[in-house]
């Protein structure tokens, strides 16, 4: 049994509790509802705000891009444009290409040594597969849950909305993206304990966002298609919350409502102070996002500071006389 | 290098199953063969580094300072704020294992604290202990854990088991680059005194004589002239180079191991010669150095204050020697600093003019700023041109594979110029396969200051995917030679070679040009640069 992963449930578990109970026996929907979600956004704007604030205040003394591709040298060799960008635009393509398909990921593979002692590689393309479907649907889920902080719901959420549920099973709908978010995440965790470098490197933070968020996906999943909430309550809540006029609404949403919202709430006020940031850290990361051409365009380093060399009348203090004898040109003779 | 088990035995314990325990209740086991010699005093002090005493690794007692840890707090907490790059890694990496198997020293050992984010989690465990708060409230749970004698000498053993190749950062999906990683903990190291004597020695030699070597300018110039009159006995052309020359067109720099180890001896025959075919066809002047006798940097596997000191020596001699740009030779983390770091170290060189081939009229414009240019940029450059006069047929007892060196792979992008060349000057060339060549290069073991005698089973396990890769090709297309443009290459890779694939030989790129160079009024050649006879020669006493 590993600590790390039971830890994280059992910290999952209890928030269930906390919130399942907190609202069914105590009756603290104002605390659940109002209270901590105002908490959690406050606490993930100002953390998000702080973070970045204090990553950007480090400089970057040094351009030390990554290079992937072939450089920008004589005009007949084709450069790797966006592995090995030269220009600005070519690092936005890049952090594009990286923030929207994974690129690095893309390239992953895993070594093999067989018997003979030969070495292989192979594509493995189950991570970055995985992670994709993970970041893309939990993005459609988000878009998704705008209609309930919004009035009229604008097109984009509906026409969204439309396609995720574009398998239509049975009433009501399935929405696609939902089923993927919780399969993809099941992945994740399963990797983190079958594989055993893996979860030779897993810390209880990583297993606790996956759990938190296995757990926002069931009750979400739970309440649309099983326990039946009742949508337009939630929705009185939400709009009360987002336009600053919060109110319990009347008839109650149920138990498992409010476990979905503390779930995103502690979500929320968990992010900035994780490795989740690791969202906001990929736009500021040095090796990728500045261009590969320091020998055409100096950098500058702001903390640049003047050092002690050797400089070459020392040089030749100590070693003129060698240098004479050897037919060597001094300064001084 | 006798204690060196034989390559079948090291290839069966390869075991890549992490133990039970969890790493951080496994302390390190300094291993004989896997680490290299504590820096000698006497060095440290040379060059003003802090902490010049004897130590000695295998010992319990390391004789730190008495306030080691606040050293390292400090040191740690004002490379955080000076560098973005040290926080962002330290802060994002979501442990998704991706960067886990790209490591050639995790491939070789399969010693989990390898993975490159585990090596990094061994500087970031002490990071979420002393400036987080998540770190401070929680603990171990929050994967913190404090500072301690026993995480200072894993942070020597692991750190000094990167060759700060760069490979991982290709595969991680936040660009995460374990080497920026492992230079920040080489720095905190070397605040307590604690480097290594293969770097702590070529660092003290680079500052007083120029070059890593210790080679004094005489001796330099013996070098040169025993140089000088090989070339004429292979060609029946005598070279004359000029050293330290005032005005000279352009000024070069190589690494010091060219001028002083088999096989990059040869290398540097093949400039000599290059550089006397143009000086004779067309009148270009190039000098060398003595004061900066040195391309390479073992500063920068020290600190990024140490590369600044020692690569300062470089615009300071161009501009004595009032020299119009400087030309680098074959040299792996030369390039790195060259390309990433030496115009915001050492910059502006205003006082240079942007390079120009006056032979080809080439610009380029790649160099225009920093006014330093790659050899294999320059040559490609003639040989497109068709300025050289080649006749690739005297290579052809070779069949040729090229390494990539880590540095100018994913720290400069140069690919094409050096495969340009091989091609136009060699009959027979081969790939290794795609995922271990261009920015997915493997690195030769060696790097990053780790070529000593004393790790000889470091080198060899961490050179096993360069090897295995050299011998595929070997197998398969019969390759015979394994070009690089690296001088710890070559100086790194004929062991390497010689352990896990002995029938194939290293050379560097300008060994292969110069054969194939026909200078102006040569002899009949008989024999290549290192005396061995030429396709078609060898029958010389055995005619029929
Ligand atoms: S690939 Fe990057 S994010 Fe993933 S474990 Fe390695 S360093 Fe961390
Ligand atoms: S830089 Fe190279 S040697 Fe260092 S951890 Fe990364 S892959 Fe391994």
């Amino acid at each position: 049994m590993n600590v790390n992963y039971m830890v994280s449930l059992i910290a999952v578990i209890v928030l269930f509790l906390l919130a399942y109970v907190g609202v069914e026996a105590a009756g603290l929907q104002f605390l659940f509802g109002i209270i901590v979600p105002y908490l959690a956004v406050i606490a993930f704007i100002g953390g998000v705000i702080y973070r970045i604030v204090d990553w950007a205040r480090s400089p970057v003394p040094f351009r030390i891009t990554t290079t992937g591709g072939q450089q920008k040298s004589l005009p007949w060799i084709q450069p790797a444009q966006f592995d090995n960008p030269s220009t600005t635009a070519g690092v936005i393509v890049r952090m594009a290409l990286e923030i929207l398909f994974f690129r690095s990921l893309f390239r992953n593979t895993s070594a093999h040594l067989d018997k003979a002692g030969k070495l292989s590689y192979i594509w493995e393309k189950w991570l970055w597969l995985g992670a994709l479907a993970f970041h893309y649907a939990f993005l459609t889920v988000l878009v998704r849950h705008l209609r309930f902080f919004t009035e009229p719901v604008p097109l984009p959420v509906k026409l969204l909305e439309t396609l995720d549920g574009f398998l239509q099973i049975g009433i009501p709908v399935i929405q696609l993206s939902g089923v993927v978010l919780l399969a993809a995440a099941l992945f994740l965790l399963l990797r983190r304990v079958l594989i055993p470098q893996v979860k030779y490197i897993s810390l209880a933070a990583d297993f606790f966002p996956i759990f938190l968020l296995i757990g926002i996906a069931l009750t979400g999943i739970l309440m649309r298609y099983f326990t039946k909430i009742n949508v337009i309550a939630a929705k009185e809540l939400a709009m009360g919350l987002v336009t600053f006029h919060p109110s319990i609404p009347q008839g109650g949403i149920g138990g498992i409502f409010y476990v979905h919202l503390f779930f995103v709430c502690i979500l929320l006020a968990y992010f900035p102070f994780s490795k989740l940031m690791h969202m906001g850290g990929i736009f500021l990361s040095p090796t990728r996002n500045m261009p590969g051409n320091t020998r055409a365009i100096r950098h500058v380093n702001p903390w640049n500071y003047p050092v002690k060399v050797h400089t070459y009348e020392e040089y030749e203090d100590e070693f003129r006389e060698k240098m004479i004898e050897a037919g060597l040109p001094v300064e001084k003779e | 290098m006798s204690d060196l088990p034989k390559s079948d035995d090291l290839l069966s314990k390869i075991d890549p199953r992490p133990p039970a325990k969890s790493w951080m209740d496994t302390p390190v086991n300094i291993r004989k063969g896997m680490y290299c010699y504590a820096s000698n005093p006497k060095s440290v002090e040379y060059v003003g580094l802090p902490h010049a005493r004897a130590w000695n690794p295998l010992e319990e007692d390391w004789n730190l300072p008495e306030n080691w840890k606040e050293i390292i707090y400090e040191g740690f907490r004002e490379r955080l704020d000076k560098f973005r790059s040290f926080k962002v890694f330290m802060d994002i990496c979501v442990r998704c294992g991706a960067c886990a198997d790209k490591c050639h020293f995790f491939i070789g050992t399969g010693d989990p604290k390898n993975m490159p984010v585990l090596r990094a989690e061994l500087l970031r465990s002490v990071y979420r202990n002393d400036f987080t708060t998540a770190g401070r409230i929680m603990g171990k749970m929050a994967g913190a854990r404090e500072m301690t004698v026993d995480v200072l000498k894993e942070w020597w053993y692991y750190f000094f088991q990167c060759t700060e190749c760069r490979r991982c950062s290709v595969f991680c999906p936040y660009g995460i680059d374990t080497a920026e990683i492992t230079m920040m903990g080489r720095e905190l190291l070397n605040l307590l005194g604690l480097n290594i004597d293969w770097i702590a020695t070529p660092v003290a030699n680079c500052y007083r004589t120029g070059n890593h070597l210790g080679i004094q300018p005489h001796a330099f110039k013996d070098m040169i002239d025993f140089f000088v009159d090989d070339i004429e006995e292979i060609t029946g052309v005598r070279v004359e180079p000029s050293i330290n020359k005032k005005g000279a067109d352009i000024l070069f720099i190589t690494p010091s191991g060219d001028v002083f180890a088999d096989p990059g001896t040869y290398t540097c025959m093949g400039y000599l010669m290059l550089f006397h075919f143009l000086k004779e066809k067309y009148g270009f002047d190039i000098t060398w150095s003595t004061y900066a006798s040195e391309g390479g940097n073992f500063g920068s596997f020290t600190s990024h204050e140490m590369m600044k000191r020692l690569n300062a020596k470089m615009f300071a001699e161009a501009r004595r020697l009032d020299v119009k740009w400087i030309l680098g030779g074959e040299c792996g983390h030369m390039w790195r600093v060259i390309h990433q770091y030496m115009d915001t170290l050492n910059g502006p060189a205003d006082f240079l003019e942007v390079p120009v081939s006056p032979i080809t009229g080439t610009r380029f414009e790649n160099a225009k700023s920093t006014k330093m240019v790659h050899i294999a940029e320059f040559t490609a450059d003639l040989i497109k041109h068709g300025k050289l006069d080649l006749n690739p047929g005297r290579n052809d007892n070779l069949r040729v594979t090229f390494h990539d060196s880590c540095n100018p792979s994913r720290g400069m992008g140069m690919f094409e110029e050096p495969r340009y060349i091989i091609k136009n000057v060699c009959n027979y060339f081969h790939d290794m396969p795609a995922n271990t060549i261009r920015e997915q290069t493997f690195c030769c073991g060696s790097g990053a200051g780790l070529n000593a005698g004393e790790d000889m089973e470091l080198r060899m396990v961490g050179g096993l995917p360069r090897a295995n890769a050299v011998k595929h090709v070997h197998e398969k297309y019969d390759v015979n030679m394994l070009a690089c443009v690296c001088a710890i290459d070559r100086a790194a890779l004929p062991p390497l070679m010689e352990y896990w694939v002995p029938e194939v030989g290293v050379t560097g790129l300008h060994e292969l040009v110069a054969n194939a160079l026909i200078l102006p009024g040569e002899g009949e050649r008989t024999t290549d640069l290192r005396g061995e006879p030429l396709p078609g020669m060898e029958g010389d006493d055995a005619e029929e």
